[in-house]
Protein backbone atom coordinates (compact mmCIF):
# COMPACT_ATOMS: atom_id res chain seq x y z
CA UNK A 1 0.00 0.00 0.00
CA UNK A 2 2.62 2.29 0.89
CA UNK A 3 4.54 1.44 -1.60
CA UNK A 4 2.14 2.42 -4.19
CA UNK A 5 2.15 5.59 -2.68
CA UNK A 6 6.08 5.96 -2.83
CA UNK A 7 5.85 4.74 -6.70
CA UNK A 8 3.30 7.37 -7.66
CA UNK A 9 4.59 10.44 -6.12
CA UNK A 10 8.10 8.94 -7.90
CA UNK A 11 6.29 9.15 -11.03
CA UNK A 12 4.40 12.85 -10.28
CA UNK A 13 7.79 14.33 -9.10
CA UNK A 14 9.78 12.76 -12.32
CA UNK A 15 6.39 14.65 -14.56
CA UNK A 16 7.16 18.02 -12.86
CA UNK A 17 11.00 17.36 -12.84
CA UNK A 18 10.54 17.12 -16.50
CA UNK A 19 8.19 19.72 -17.04
CA UNK A 20 10.99 21.81 -15.05
CA UNK A 21 13.41 20.68 -17.72
CA UNK A 22 11.55 21.91 -20.71
CA UNK A 23 11.27 25.02 -19.26
CA UNK A 24 15.03 25.24 -18.76
CA UNK A 25 15.18 24.05 -22.46
CA UNK A 26 13.33 26.96 -23.40
CA UNK A 27 14.78 29.39 -22.15
CA UNK A 28 18.16 27.76 -23.94
CA UNK A 29 16.86 27.58 -27.06
CA UNK A 30 15.30 31.15 -26.98
CA UNK A 31 17.57 33.28 -25.48
CA UNK A 32 17.50 36.09 -25.92
CA UNK A 33 21.09 36.67 -25.10
CA UNK A 34 23.97 33.75 -24.52
CA UNK A 35 24.00 34.61 -21.03
CA UNK A 36 20.46 33.74 -20.85
CA UNK A 37 21.30 30.29 -22.55
CA UNK A 38 23.75 29.49 -20.21
CA UNK A 39 21.59 30.15 -17.25
CA UNK A 40 18.98 27.44 -18.88
CA UNK A 41 22.14 24.94 -19.76
CA UNK A 42 22.89 25.23 -15.91
CA UNK A 43 19.32 24.83 -14.23
CA UNK A 44 18.61 21.83 -17.41
CA UNK A 45 22.06 20.07 -15.97
CA UNK A 46 20.57 20.30 -12.47
CA UNK A 47 17.46 19.31 -13.18
CA UNK A 48 18.30 15.98 -15.01
CA UNK A 49 20.46 15.69 -11.87
CA UNK A 50 17.60 15.62 -9.80
CA UNK A 51 15.27 13.32 -12.13
CA UNK A 52 18.54 10.94 -11.76
CA UNK A 53 18.27 11.06 -7.98
CA UNK A 54 14.34 10.31 -8.04
CA UNK A 55 15.28 6.77 -10.41
CA UNK A 56 17.61 5.99 -7.70
CA UNK A 57 14.59 6.04 -5.11
CA UNK A 58 12.95 3.92 -7.32
CA UNK A 59 15.35 1.67 -8.32
CA UNK A 60 17.98 1.70 -5.12
CA UNK A 61 20.68 0.92 -8.02
CA UNK A 62 23.79 2.96 -6.99
CA UNK A 63 24.84 3.56 -10.87
CA UNK A 64 22.20 6.58 -10.58
CA UNK A 65 23.42 8.25 -7.81
CA UNK A 66 27.00 8.03 -9.28
CA UNK A 67 25.85 9.66 -12.41
CA UNK A 68 24.54 12.28 -10.87
CA UNK A 69 27.49 13.26 -8.83
CA UNK A 70 29.42 13.04 -12.36
CA UNK A 71 26.90 15.01 -13.51
CA UNK A 72 26.45 17.62 -10.50
CA UNK A 73 30.61 18.04 -11.29
CA UNK A 74 31.13 18.11 -15.07
CA UNK A 75 28.13 20.72 -15.38
CA UNK A 76 29.50 22.78 -13.26
CA UNK A 77 33.40 22.97 -14.80
CA UNK A 78 31.56 23.44 -18.23
CA UNK A 79 29.00 26.50 -16.68
CA UNK A 80 32.33 28.08 -15.50
CA UNK A 81 34.44 27.58 -18.90
CA UNK A 82 31.01 28.86 -20.56
CA UNK A 83 30.55 32.12 -18.09
CA UNK A 84 34.47 32.89 -18.45
CA UNK A 85 34.92 32.59 -22.31
CA UNK A 86 31.51 35.64 -21.99
CA UNK A 87 33.76 37.53 -19.47
CA UNK A 88 37.25 37.45 -22.08
CA UNK A 89 36.13 35.49 -25.08
CA UNK A 90 39.15 33.00 -24.36
CA UNK A 91 38.45 30.19 -21.52
CA UNK A 92 42.50 29.55 -20.38
CA UNK A 93 43.95 32.64 -20.26
CA UNK B 1 7.48 -6.52 -5.51
CA UNK B 2 11.04 -4.20 -4.36
CA UNK B 3 12.65 -2.63 -1.34
CA UNK B 4 10.26 -0.07 -1.03
CA UNK B 5 8.07 -2.89 0.28
CA UNK B 6 10.03 -3.05 3.24
CA UNK B 7 9.99 1.10 4.15
CA UNK B 8 7.71 1.29 7.30
CA UNK B 9 4.57 3.42 6.95
CA UNK B 10 6.23 6.88 8.72
CA UNK B 11 9.66 6.73 6.46
CA UNK B 12 7.41 6.42 3.47
CA UNK B 13 5.23 9.37 4.00
CA UNK B 14 7.89 11.58 4.80
CA UNK B 15 9.97 10.42 1.29
CA UNK B 16 7.10 11.19 -0.52
CA UNK B 17 6.54 14.17 1.02
CA UNK B 18 9.88 15.53 1.06
CA UNK B 19 9.99 14.47 -2.72
CA UNK B 20 7.02 15.80 -3.90
CA UNK B 21 8.09 19.44 -2.38
CA UNK B 22 11.32 19.24 -3.64
CA UNK B 23 10.38 18.48 -7.13
CA UNK B 24 7.44 21.40 -6.53
CA UNK B 25 10.34 23.92 -5.59
CA UNK B 26 12.13 22.77 -8.55
CA UNK B 27 9.75 23.33 -11.27
CA UNK B 28 9.13 26.97 -9.52
CA UNK B 29 12.62 28.06 -9.85
CA UNK B 30 12.46 26.69 -13.67
CA UNK B 31 9.07 28.48 -13.99
CA UNK B 32 10.90 31.50 -12.83
CA UNK B 33 13.18 31.05 -15.65
CA UNK B 34 10.41 31.30 -17.83
CA UNK B 35 8.64 33.76 -16.58
CA UNK B 36 10.80 36.80 -15.10
CA UNK B 37 11.58 39.92 -17.36
CA UNK B 38 15.45 40.15 -17.46
CA UNK B 39 18.69 38.42 -17.41
CA UNK B 40 19.37 40.13 -13.61
CA UNK B 41 16.17 39.02 -12.37
CA UNK B 42 16.87 35.47 -13.81
CA UNK B 43 19.99 35.17 -12.24
CA UNK B 44 17.51 34.49 -8.56
CA UNK B 45 15.45 31.38 -10.20
CA UNK B 46 18.56 28.08 -10.03
CA UNK B 47 19.02 29.34 -6.81
CA UNK B 48 15.67 27.98 -5.33
CA UNK B 49 16.35 24.48 -7.62
CA UNK B 50 19.41 24.03 -5.77
CA UNK B 51 19.40 25.24 -2.32
CA UNK B 52 15.67 23.78 -1.92
CA UNK B 53 15.03 20.96 -4.62
CA UNK B 54 18.43 19.33 -4.73
CA UNK B 55 18.52 19.47 -0.75
CA UNK B 56 14.83 18.33 -0.26
CA UNK B 57 15.24 15.21 -3.22
CA UNK B 58 18.65 13.87 -1.62
CA UNK B 59 17.25 14.40 1.86
CA UNK B 60 14.32 12.03 0.78
CA UNK B 61 16.67 9.89 -0.73
CA UNK B 62 19.11 9.50 2.37
CA UNK B 63 16.09 9.16 4.35
CA UNK B 64 14.99 6.27 2.20
CA UNK B 65 17.76 4.55 1.99
CA UNK B 66 19.00 5.20 5.67
CA UNK B 67 15.85 3.27 6.77
CA UNK B 68 16.58 0.55 4.59
CA UNK B 69 20.45 -0.03 4.88
CA UNK B 70 19.94 -1.46 1.64
CA UNK B 71 23.06 1.12 0.33
CA UNK B 72 25.40 3.68 1.16
CA UNK B 73 24.07 6.94 1.06
CA UNK B 74 27.14 9.31 0.98
CA UNK B 75 26.44 9.56 -2.86
CA UNK B 76 24.18 12.22 -1.93
CA UNK B 77 25.92 14.07 0.76
CA UNK B 78 28.13 14.76 -1.59
CA UNK B 79 25.79 15.79 -4.11
CA UNK B 80 24.21 18.07 -1.50
CA UNK B 81 27.79 19.58 -0.43
CA UNK B 82 29.00 20.01 -4.25
CA UNK B 83 25.37 21.94 -5.00
CA UNK B 84 25.38 24.04 -2.77
CA UNK B 85 29.15 25.35 -3.17
CA UNK B 86 29.27 25.21 -7.04
CA UNK B 87 25.85 27.19 -7.86
CA UNK B 88 26.73 30.17 -5.84
CA UNK B 89 30.00 30.06 -7.71
CA UNK B 90 28.32 30.09 -11.35
CA UNK B 91 25.81 32.26 -10.83
CA UNK B 92 28.42 34.71 -8.99
CA UNK B 93 31.06 34.42 -12.39
CA UNK B 94 27.75 34.74 -14.98
CA UNK B 95 26.58 37.61 -12.88
CA UNK B 96 29.50 39.42 -13.75
CA UNK B 97 30.24 38.25 -17.50
CA UNK B 98 27.19 39.62 -17.87
CA UNK B 99 27.72 43.14 -15.94
CA UNK B 100 30.73 42.92 -17.94
CA UNK B 101 29.10 42.55 -20.91
CA UNK B 102 26.23 44.89 -20.56
CA UNK B 103 29.12 47.80 -19.63
CA UNK B 104 30.61 47.22 -23.03
CA UNK B 105 27.77 47.26 -25.23
CA UNK B 106 26.82 50.60 -22.69
CA UNK B 107 22.97 49.31 -22.56
CA UNK B 108 20.59 51.31 -20.33
CA UNK B 109 20.04 50.27 -16.90
CA UNK B 110 23.13 48.85 -16.22
CA UNK B 111 25.26 50.09 -12.94
CA UNK B 112 28.53 52.30 -14.56
CA UNK B 113 31.68 51.08 -13.03
CA UNK B 114 32.59 52.75 -9.92
CA UNK B 115 35.09 55.67 -10.68
CA UNK B 116 38.44 55.81 -8.34
CA UNK B 117 37.83 58.09 -5.65
CA UNK B 118 39.71 61.52 -5.64
CA UNK B 119 43.50 61.00 -4.65
CA UNK B 120 43.98 57.45 -5.58
CA UNK B 121 45.61 56.29 -8.90
CA UNK C 1 56.36 16.70 6.54
CA UNK C 2 55.09 20.19 4.92
CA UNK C 3 56.76 19.82 2.29
CA UNK C 4 55.23 16.87 1.72
CA UNK C 5 51.83 17.26 2.75
CA UNK C 6 50.81 21.09 2.22
CA UNK C 7 47.30 20.70 3.14
CA UNK C 8 47.10 17.84 5.54
CA UNK C 9 43.45 18.07 6.21
CA UNK C 10 42.44 18.24 3.11
CA UNK C 11 44.51 15.16 1.97
CA UNK C 12 42.96 13.54 4.73
CA UNK C 13 39.29 14.43 3.44
CA UNK C 14 40.42 13.30 -0.02
CA UNK C 15 41.47 9.74 0.85
CA UNK C 16 38.24 9.88 2.84
CA UNK C 17 36.44 11.00 -0.12
CA UNK C 18 37.90 8.49 -2.54
CA UNK C 19 38.21 5.28 -0.37
CA UNK C 20 34.39 5.80 0.50
CA UNK C 21 33.29 6.70 -3.09
CA UNK C 22 35.26 3.36 -4.29
CA UNK C 23 33.40 1.44 -1.36
CA UNK C 24 36.56 -0.58 -0.78
CA UNK C 25 39.09 -0.67 1.98
CA UNK C 26 41.62 -2.73 -0.13
CA UNK C 27 45.49 -1.59 -0.03
CA UNK C 28 45.27 -0.76 -3.72
CA UNK C 29 42.47 1.74 -2.87
CA UNK C 30 43.98 3.28 -0.03
CA UNK C 31 47.64 3.72 -2.44
CA UNK C 32 45.64 5.21 -5.09
CA UNK C 33 44.32 7.60 -3.04
CA UNK C 34 46.94 8.62 -1.32
CA UNK C 35 48.70 9.43 -4.37
CA UNK C 36 45.60 11.33 -6.14
CA UNK C 37 45.24 13.18 -2.55
CA UNK C 38 48.78 14.25 -2.40
CA UNK C 39 48.63 15.63 -6.10
CA UNK C 40 45.62 17.31 -5.62
CA UNK C 41 47.04 18.95 -2.56
CA UNK C 42 49.93 19.99 -4.62
CA UNK C 43 47.86 21.58 -7.00
CA UNK C 44 46.54 23.68 -4.32
CA UNK C 45 49.65 24.85 -3.27
CA UNK C 46 49.94 26.40 -6.92
CA UNK C 47 46.30 27.95 -6.05
CA UNK C 48 48.11 29.84 -3.19
CA UNK C 49 45.15 30.31 -1.31
CA UNK C 50 45.08 32.76 1.15
CA UNK C 51 45.10 31.52 4.80
CA UNK C 52 43.06 32.97 7.66
CA UNK C 53 42.94 32.11 10.76
CA UNK C 54 39.50 31.75 12.61
CA UNK C 55 39.20 33.73 16.25
CA UNK C 56 35.02 33.02 17.62
CA UNK C 57 34.37 29.60 16.84
CA UNK C 58 31.29 29.85 19.40
CA UNK C 59 29.72 32.06 16.92
CA UNK C 60 29.71 29.97 13.81
CA UNK C 61 26.77 27.80 14.93
CA UNK C 62 24.85 31.26 15.21
CA UNK C 63 25.79 32.50 11.87
CA UNK C 64 25.28 29.08 10.51
CA UNK C 65 21.94 28.82 11.85
CA UNK C 66 21.07 32.68 10.82
CA UNK C 67 22.06 31.80 7.12
CA UNK C 68 20.02 28.90 6.85
CA UNK C 69 16.69 30.74 8.70
CA UNK C 70 17.24 33.43 6.18
CA UNK C 71 17.55 30.67 2.99
CA UNK C 72 14.31 29.27 4.03
CA UNK C 73 12.64 32.37 4.23
CA UNK C 74 13.70 33.56 1.34
CA UNK C 75 13.02 30.86 -0.01
CA UNK C 76 9.05 30.99 0.21
CA UNK C 77 9.48 34.80 -0.79
CA UNK C 78 11.04 34.00 -4.16
CA UNK C 79 8.47 31.57 -4.72
CA UNK C 80 5.34 34.03 -4.14
CA UNK C 81 7.27 36.39 -5.98
CA UNK C 82 7.21 34.15 -8.93
CA UNK C 83 3.90 32.37 -8.76
CA UNK C 84 2.67 36.37 -8.57
CA UNK C 85 5.16 37.27 -11.73
CA UNK C 86 1.96 36.99 -13.86
CA UNK C 87 -0.29 39.39 -11.78
CA UNK C 88 1.82 41.95 -10.16
CA UNK C 89 5.10 43.08 -11.69
CA UNK C 90 8.51 41.78 -10.53
CA UNK C 91 10.33 45.12 -8.82
CA UNK C 92 14.15 44.04 -9.29
CA UNK C 93 16.88 46.48 -9.38
CA UNK C 94 20.78 46.84 -8.07
CA UNK C 95 21.73 48.20 -4.60
CA UNK C 96 25.33 49.03 -3.57
CA UNK C 97 26.21 48.74 0.12
CA UNK C 98 29.62 49.60 1.56
CA UNK C 99 31.51 46.55 3.48
CA UNK C 100 33.70 46.47 5.76
CA UNK C 101 35.81 43.65 5.37
CA UNK C 102 39.56 42.61 4.88
CA UNK C 103 40.00 39.16 4.61
CA UNK C 104 39.46 37.41 1.61
CA UNK C 105 38.00 34.19 2.96
CA UNK C 106 35.23 36.06 4.53
CA UNK C 107 34.53 37.73 1.48
CA UNK C 108 34.34 34.38 -0.71
CA UNK C 109 32.29 32.90 1.97
CA UNK C 110 29.65 36.28 1.95
CA UNK C 111 29.91 35.96 -1.51
CA UNK C 112 28.71 32.67 -1.67
CA UNK C 113 26.25 33.11 1.39
CA UNK C 114 24.27 36.11 -0.58
CA UNK C 115 24.39 34.63 -4.11
CA UNK C 116 22.94 31.41 -2.20
CA UNK C 117 20.10 32.61 -0.71
CA UNK C 118 17.60 33.07 -3.48
CA UNK C 119 16.83 36.95 -3.85
CA UNK C 120 20.19 38.06 -3.67
CA UNK C 121 23.07 37.50 -6.22
CA UNK C 122 26.36 39.38 -5.83
CA UNK C 123 27.48 40.75 -8.60
CA UNK C 124 30.91 42.91 -8.02
CA UNK C 125 33.13 43.98 -5.23
CA UNK C 126 35.19 47.21 -5.20
CA UNK C 127 37.96 46.45 -3.43
CA UNK C 128 39.41 50.32 -2.88
CA UNK C 129 36.31 52.20 -1.94
CA UNK C 130 34.59 48.29 -0.61
CA UNK C 131 31.63 49.11 -2.25
CA UNK C 132 29.60 45.97 -2.78
CA UNK C 133 27.45 45.61 -5.94
CA UNK C 134 24.78 43.01 -6.06
CA UNK C 135 20.86 42.74 -7.25
CA UNK C 136 18.11 41.58 -5.52
CA UNK C 137 14.93 40.35 -7.01
CA UNK C 138 12.11 42.53 -4.30
CA UNK C 139 13.40 46.35 -4.39
CA UNK C 140 10.79 47.25 -1.80
CA UNK C 141 11.98 46.39 1.36
CA UNK C 142 15.43 47.75 0.53
CA UNK C 143 16.30 48.97 3.78
CA UNK C 144 15.78 45.16 5.03
CA UNK C 145 18.50 43.54 2.41
CA UNK C 146 20.86 46.83 3.87
CA UNK C 147 20.32 45.54 7.28
CA UNK C 148 20.96 42.03 6.51
CA UNK C 149 24.51 42.27 4.95
CA UNK C 150 25.44 44.58 6.93
CA UNK C 151 24.93 42.04 9.95
CA UNK C 152 26.57 38.97 7.89
CA UNK C 153 29.33 41.34 7.78
CA UNK C 154 29.81 42.11 10.99
CA UNK C 155 29.41 38.50 12.18
CA UNK C 156 32.10 37.09 9.62
CA UNK C 157 34.18 40.43 10.60
CA UNK C 158 34.19 39.07 14.26
CA UNK C 159 34.63 35.26 13.30
CA UNK C 160 37.38 35.88 10.83
CA UNK C 161 39.45 39.19 11.90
Amino acid sequence: MMELAVVWSVLIAQTMLALAMAFALYRMARGPRAQDRILGLDTLYINAMLMLITFGIRTANTVYFETALIIAVIGFASSIALAKFLMRGEVIE
Amino acid sequence: MSHLTDLPPWAALLVCGLMLIGAATTLIGSLGLLRLPDFYARLHAPTIATSGGTILLCLASILCFAVLQSRWVFHEVLIIFFVTVTTPVTLMLLGQATLYRDRFEERQGVPRKPKPAPGEE
Amino acid sequence: MRTWFPYPLLSIALLLMWLLLSQSVTPGSIVLGLVVSTVLAWVTLNLQPARSRLHRWSRIAGFILRVVGDVIRSNVAVTLIILNAGRRPVHAGFMTVSLDLDDENALALLACVLTATPGTAWLEYDRRQKILLFHVLDIENEDLWRKTITRYAADLKEIFE
